[in-house]
Formats: structure tokens, C-alpha cells, sequence
């Protein structure tokens, strides 16, 4: 992989964005979507944990490659990012109370989110160099939080309209994360030639 | 729901109503909507969507079974770690022996059959089921859990596959006139089937619960 960084940038955020494309984080994603003041902080600590999952886990493909145990590499990356996320929360509750306890239950749940662990694993599946990692952890990172805010600005606009029964709660979010996307498929293209 | 007559103990569910919870009433995909992301990403084909849902009931079954053995030793404080761990190590498992067994499949499926750890699924059932049952018990359940699974990843993948690509398991269905929905196979179609069957079977509930409350309906659709 010989991408430049501004590729990888534009590309991981906006035409290969990690949720609307590549289906990462979609349980946060309609899980936490419901309120603009909390999506934002959502998303950037997502961003964060994101990007010190894919420090750590850059210095650990390395070490598991150098000893040959490869086999370990999965079991390994998933610790490294639950003890991640742990640091996080430690870091949250000393200077930001009152973020540590908006986010509540949904922070300790970043360890389960798909584009964590994802990030981790396609930067390896990439062979990316060190900073090629970085940029796709931010990009990834800053797609996510643009994804989560624009689906919670429509929701909080959609929760006046008035909407047949039938498709109120999961289905209403899954069609309109489906317009989303659709939207989003504009970008294909973008960050991907040379 | 059948998960809170389950706590109550006194009555324990018979194995069949067990292994039809994760089929139908809890069914992951269509009632609980957990492990969104492999269920979207995967499901462009009838053949992705089936090997996935095999892998993941593989998982499910293979950690309920030990997460359940080792109930009673894991002290409660460190248990989600352990569970990660247990379902880590199984994940290895599957994607070494799908790496041997079929190179085309390991490619289509790509990152996310080791994406199969963060699944919800199989975390929320050792948390919520294994941990608090009997191994025999734990097992059948997660089977069942397997098999919802597999037929909500197959729901959806056979519709896409269908509609995007006018073929079913890679052999076309129609004619060469047919012009392929593309849009289905591409990620805002994963977002649509999906969208699409939830609003079927909230039309379903609704016109059933309007019929007759005190009718329980028929067991498969």
C-alpha cells in the first residue's frame, strides 16, 4: 500500500466512511444517534480510543511478528483495547465529570464497537506504516463522529414528524442511516485514484 | 419474553423452547437487532451470509459451552475479560481452520470474521444465558441463537443477492435481460433489506396483535 496520507484521510472519512460504508460501529451508531450533545462527545471520545487502539496495536503487530506468534495477534489487540478504553474512562472521570457522566453505560460499550477493533485490524490486513496508521485512525475516527452527528440531527428532527406505527424505532433509523449512506455513495471515488 | 420467565427459575423452559428463543422469539438479527455489522457488511450474497452465520454459531456455541463450564470458578469482577478472552480464542479458531478449508471464502468475508469478537451476540449471551446455566443447557440455547442468526444473515443476503445481482448462490435466476439492481449489493442496500424486513414483521405484530391479543399465532411465518 502506497497511499499518500490525504488519501487515506479523505478516504477513510468520507467515501469508505467506517459506518456508512464498511458497516463498522453501527450499534453506537444507532444506539446513542438519539441526541445532538451527545453524539459529539460520543464521537470524539470514540475518535480517541480509536487512535490509541491503533498506536497500540501498530507497537503490538509489531512484537507479535517479531517473536512469530501471529496467532496471538487477536486475543492480544482486544485486551490492549478494553484496557484502552479503561484509561480513557480513568482519564474522563478526573477532568470531565460531567462528560463521564453524560456518556454513562456507552463508554464502558466503546470496547465492543466494531471500529475499534476494526481500525486495528485493517491497518494490519494494509500493512500500513506508522503514520499511514494514524492518519486512518483520525480519518476513521472523525468519519464516525461526522456520521453519528448528522444521523442525530435527523433524529431530532424526525422525533416531530408524525410517522406511521409500523416503522417507528429500528426500521425508521435503519432507512434513514440507509438515505445516509445512499448520500455518502456521492463521495465514492474520492481519495481512492492517484 | 421468554429471557425473563427464564430468571425466575421455578419454572425451567423445556430444551425445545430453549432451542426455538434464539429461532424465533429473541431471534438476534429481526427482535433484538444485535451484531449489526457483519449482518449488513457480509450479506451481499446468499453464500457470505451462510458461511458467516455458520462461523459465528461455531463462536456462540463453542464459548457458551465454556463460559458456562467455567462459571462457577471466574470470580464476577474480572468475568467480561474472561469471556473475551474465551470468545478471542475461538474466533482464532474459526479464522484459521476457514483460512484452510476455503481461501475464497476467507477473502470475501475479509476482516470480519475476527470483526466476530466485538459481535454482540455472542458477548450478551454468555453474559445473559451461559453464565447462569448449566452447560447442556447453555449449548442448546446457543444454538438456536446460531440457527436466528444464520436465517436472519440468509434473509437478508438471499434478498440482496437476488435483487442486486439476479442470481441465488451464484447461479442466475432470469434471463441475460435482466437488469441487476445494483444499488441492493452496494451498503445503502444493506440498510434497506434490513429496514425492510423490520417493517414486515412490525406490519405482521401489528395486524396479529389487532386480530387477537390472546392468540399466541403460529410459531413460524
Amino acid at each position: 500500500m502506497h497511499d499518500s496520507l490525504s488519501q487515506i484521510f479523505i478516504a477513510t472519512m468520507l467515501s469508505n466512511n467506517f459506518v456508512l460504508a464498511m458497516f463498522l460501529g453501527l450499534c453506537p451508531f444507532l444506539g446513542v444517534s438519539g441526541k445532538l450533545n451527545t453524539a459529539l462527545p460520543m464521537g470524539a471520545a470514540t475518535t480517541f480510543v480509536i487512535m490509541v487502539a491503533s498506536l497500540c496495536a501498530f507497537g503490538l503487530n509489531w512484537l507479535v511478528t517479531a517473536l512469530d506468534m501471529q496467532y496471538l495477534r487477536l486475543i492480544s489487540y482486544i485486551v490492549i483495547i478494553a484496557s484502552a478504553v479503561q484509561l480513557v474512562e480513568m482519564f474522563l472521570k478526573k477532568t470531565s465529570p460531567v462528560l463521564f457522566r453524560a456518556l454513562g453505560i456507552y463508554l464502558p460499550l466503546i470496547t465492543t464497537n466494531c471500529a475499534v477493533l476494526g481500525v486495528a485490524l485493517f491497518q494490519t490486513a494494509r500493512e500500513y506504516s506508522f503514520l499511514q496508521a494514524m492518519t486512518f485512525a483520525f480519518g476513521g475516527g472523525l468519519g464516525f463522529t461526522l456520521a453519528l452527528v448528522m444521523m442525530a440531527g435527523l433524529r431530532e428532527r424526525l422525533r416531530l414528524a408524525i410517522v406511521p406505527n409500523v416503522v417507528q424505532g429500528t426500521a425508521l433509523s435503519l432507512m434513514l442511516a440507509g438515505l445516509l449512506s445512499l448520500a455518502f455513495m456521492g463521495f465514492a471515488g474520492l481519495g481512492s485514484g492517484g | 419474553m421468554a429471557a425473563s420467565s427464564l430468571n425466575h427459575g421455578q419454572k425451567q423452559p423445556t430444551n425445545m423452547e430453549e432451542f426455538m428463543e434464539g429461532i424465533w422469539k429473541q431471534n438476534p438479527t429481526f427482535v433484538m437487532v444485535l451484531g449489526m455489522c457483519p449482518t449488513l457488511a457480509v450479506t451481499v450474497s446468499a453464500m457470505n451470509a451462510i458461511s458467516m452465520g455458520l462461523a459465528t454459531t461455531f463462536v456462540l456455541v463453542a464459548s457458551a459451552l465454556l463460559v458456562s463450564l467455567v462459571r462457577n470458578i471466574v470470580p464476577s469482577q474480572v468475568r467480561i475479560a474472561a469471556y473475551i478472552l474465551i470468545i478471542a480464542t475461538f474466533v482464532t479458531v474459526v479464522d484459521y481452520a476457514i483460512q484452510a478449508i476455503s481461501l475464497a471464502v476467507y477473502d470475501a468475508l475479509g476482516a470480519f470474521i475476527q470483526l466476530i469478537v466485538v459481535n454482540c451476540i455472542i458477548l450478551g449471551r454468555a453474559e445473559a444465558h451461559a453464565a447462569k446455566n448449566p452447560p447442556t443447557r447453555a449449548a442448546i440455547n446457543a444454538v438456536g441463537m446460531g440457527i436466528g442468526f444464520t436465517i436472519g444473515l440468509f434473509a437478508l443476503g438471499s434478498v440482496r443477492e437476488i435483487l442486486g445481482a439476479g442470481k441465488l448462490f451464484g447461479i442466475a435466476l432470469f434471463g441475460p435481460d435482466f437488469q441487476p439492481w445494483v444499488v441492493m449489493v452496494l451498503p445503502p442496500g444493506g440498510f434497506f433489506v434490513l429496514a425492510s424486513w423490520l417493517l414486515l414483521f412490525n406490519w405482521l405484530d401489528s395486524r396479529k396483535a389487532a386480530k387477537a391479543q390472546t392468540e399466541e399465532g403460529r410459531i413460524h411465518a
